[in-house]
């Protein structure tokens, strides 16, 4: 029997596996930022420990920074000081860091695809679940709490018990207006927020073939959004284009033997998934959330479920708590729910092309007089070319505040803050509660989406903006 | 890591699905670059007001759930953000176990390496042990690691499963750093193979 994309990664990194044990499973790069690593070097320090494989291991600073670029004097003193402890832990443990002082510093989902440390057939950790994102590059890719950092640093391995494979198979021409974040919205609307625990999904299917690198990234980041831990897509010659040339990438020939492995790493026809669930592209639709977790979206045609269309107690509860905290009604249409706040940014939607679409639907277009608009780049590489093509002029004529490479209001640990009960028409991946500030309510969209929100001061459907643009 | 093996404690019980990272512990106590004092924000939208006093309406709050070990939780327990500082926030409160018809993959990952346990029991029992706790807040319940079981004062027992390996290291308090630096020859060994 054939092997699946997953089980060939997993396979190669399998250093000891005892009986009745979990596998010990060699890890290729490990991504570190200021927020979930203080307590693991801290560990080290107590053992006595070093940093195995320094080089294997790329830090930089992305959560608690605030993107205004303010002198460090003036930040917030904690977040100084986890920025200021990360220096100090990487320098005491040869660590490359990418600090917000030099030019490559961003989200590090960003930062490691960008730098070229992320590819195909590779192991790849970080404190923080959306490591799902390098999945995109037909790695193995997954978050993990701050003990597992621990590990890593310490032994560059991790005990892990293999996960089940799940077959997400996406079939057929996205419409126009629809984007690789509404395909994503859309596998988490119908298999639920829980529904790929246990699961690593792969991605597959004509529409996902047809996807930029930064979309499948976009969609492989929320695989956690979906319950699974890590989301895959098999390599191909885009994947390789894009990795091509960068910093951290094989060189000469080097290069030609790893294109070679890398041509490897697909799912073999005969392979066997444990699961598998089928969506046709062409039936999608722009897709907005209207709760409490990323499973409770629908096209933004559609109308929220009224309770006794939910036959599940469980689901029913949960929806009826989420719909209060949002201060939505059952029943209602997405279209038309005012917004205060726009956030384009987050390791989901920050990426050049992300911003250069939402940029075509705010090209000479103002924001609409109620809304806070802001566009947070995902790296200073991401801002810096942005800047080069005039994206930011044409954001900021419009509007929209400019900002430095980090979260930002992705989790509001930083100043940016939405206040309570504000609705934010946002790119990023998680709508909890509280998630972008005290009280405030998420409602996640593609760029393009969130873009015409801006400049409409609600939630429309971005496809009649752009027959007018035609 | 505190070994595991036996508890018999009250319970809270949370009524509520999907409760993810952000509400058991939200981004602003993640400044931290130590463990301690993240019991103070577990569950903070919840548990306090926003003039930062106790909200007496949240179950956390009450006092007949004081001291209580054990929460009892809907499904999907611990979604989202992989922080440890949930599982850090959870025990620091006092809380040694949790009951759910379902975790998320991190969170019960983290549990298991803090001596917080994480027990998965059907829907139906859950719900039942919501009823029970909510009656009777002072009633004992009884966790048996060795056994894998879930006691109940009138007797009724529920069995659940985990890992034989991370049973074990619950039981003896170990983690797995001892056991990762132990196969140093064959981590060297892995590293001297060709890549490609
Ligand atoms: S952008 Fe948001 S989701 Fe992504 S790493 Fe930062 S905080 Fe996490």
């Amino acid at each position: 029997m054939g092997k699946t994309l997953f089980e060939k990664v997993w396979d190669a990194h399998v250093v000891a596996q005892d009986p009745g044990a979990p596998a010990v499973l060699y890890i290729d790069a490990h991504l570190v930022h200021e927020v979930t690593s203080p307590q693991a070097f801290a560990m080290l320090r107590e053992r006595g420990l070093k940093v195995r494989r320094p080089d294997k291991t790329f830090a930089t600073m992305d959560h608690a920074i605030p993107t205004r670029e303010l002198e460090i004097a003036l930040w917030p003193a904690d977040a100084a000081t986890q920025v200021q402890t990360l220096r100090q832990n990487c320098q005491e443990f040869g660590i490359t860091l990418f600090d917000i002082e030099g030019d490559v510093q961003g989200i590090v989902h960003v930062v490691g695809p960008e730098m070229g440390i992320t590819q195909p057939g590779m192991t790849i950790v970080c404190g923080d679940s959306h490591t799902s994102t390098h999945g995109a590059f037909g790695a193995l890719a997954f978050g993990i709490g701050t003990s597992e950092v621990g590990h890593v640093l310490a032994t560059q391995c991790l005990m892990q018990r293999k996960p089940k494979t799940f077959a997400i198979n996406v079939e057929g021409e996205l419409g126009y207006g629809v984007t690789a974040k509404d395909i994503i919205l859309a596998i988490i609307a119908k298999n639920g927020a829980a529904g790929g625990v246990g699961h690593v999904f792969e991605y597959r299917g004509s529409a996902i073939r047809s996807l930029s690198m930064a979309n499948r990234m976009t969609i492989c980041n929320m695989s956690i959004e979906g319950g699974a831990r890590a989301g895959m897509i098999a390599p191909d010659e885009k994947t390789f284009e894009y990795i091509k040339g960068r910093p951290y990438a094989p060189k000469g020939e080097e290069w030609e033997r790893a294109v070679a492995y890398w041509k490897t790493l697909y799912s073999d026809e005969d392979a066997v998934f444990d699961r598998e669930l089928t969506l046709d592209a062409s039936q999608l639709e722009p897709m907005v959330t209207y709760g409490t977790n990323p499973g409770q979206g629908i096209p933004v045609t559609g109308r929220i479920p009224r309770p006794e269309e939910v036959e599940d107690p469980a689901e029913r509860r949960s929806l009826l708590a989420a719909l209060e905290y949002m201060g939505l009604k059952p029943g209602q249409k997405m279209e038309g729910q005012h917004v205060d706040i726009v956030f384009i940014g987050s390791c989901t939607n920050s990426r050049i092309e992300d911003l250069r679409e939402a940029a075509q639907i705010v090209r000479g277009r103002k924001v609409a007089d109620h809304v806070q608009a802001l566009v947070v780049p995902g790296s200073k590489a991401v801002k810096a070319q942005a800047e080069a093509e005039g994206l930011d002029r044409i954001f900021t004529e419009a509007g929209f505040e400019w900002r430095g490479a980090g979260c930002s209001m992705c989790l509001a640990m930083n100043e940016d803050k939405a206040g309570p009960g504000k609705y934010v028409a946002s790119t990023s991946n998680r709508n909890f509660q509280g998630r972008q500030g005290p009280g405030s309510r998420s409602l996640l969209m593609s760029p393009i989406m969130a873009a015409a929100a801006a400049i409409q001061g609600r939630v429309v459907d971005v496809r009649e903006m752009m027959k007018v643009e035609v | 890591m505190e070994p595991f093996t036996t508890l018999n404690a009250t319970a809270v019980p949370l009524r509520a699905e999907n409760v993810d990272t952000d509400q058991i512990i939200p981004a602003r106590y993640l400044t931290a670059v130590t463990k301690a004092g993240m019991g103070d924000g577990l569950f903070s939208w919840w548990r306090y007001l926003p003039d930062g006093s106790p909200n007496p309406d949240f179950v956390l709050n009450k006092p007949e759930h004081q001291g209580a070990q054990i929460l009892i939780a809907g499904r999907n327990f611990g979604s989202g953000s992989s922080r440890e500082h949930a599982v850090w926030a959870l025990t620091e409160y006092g809380f040694r176990a949790v009951i759910s018809p379902g975790f998320a993959d991190i969170f019960y990952n983290n549990s298991l390496k803090n001596g917080l346990l994480p027990v998965t029991l059907p829907e139906e029992v859950v719900h039942m042990l919501w009823d029970l706790v909510e009656e009777q807040p002072d009633v004992r319940i009884r966790i048996d690691l060795p056994n894998q079981t879930v006691t109940l004062p009138d007797g009724q027992q529920y069995p659940f499963d985990i890992d034989p390996f991370r049973k074990r290291c619950l039981l003896q308090g170990l983690d797995d750093l001892g056991y990762l630096l132990a196969k140093e020859p064959e981590i060297a060994a892995y590293e001297a193979r060709p890549r490609w």
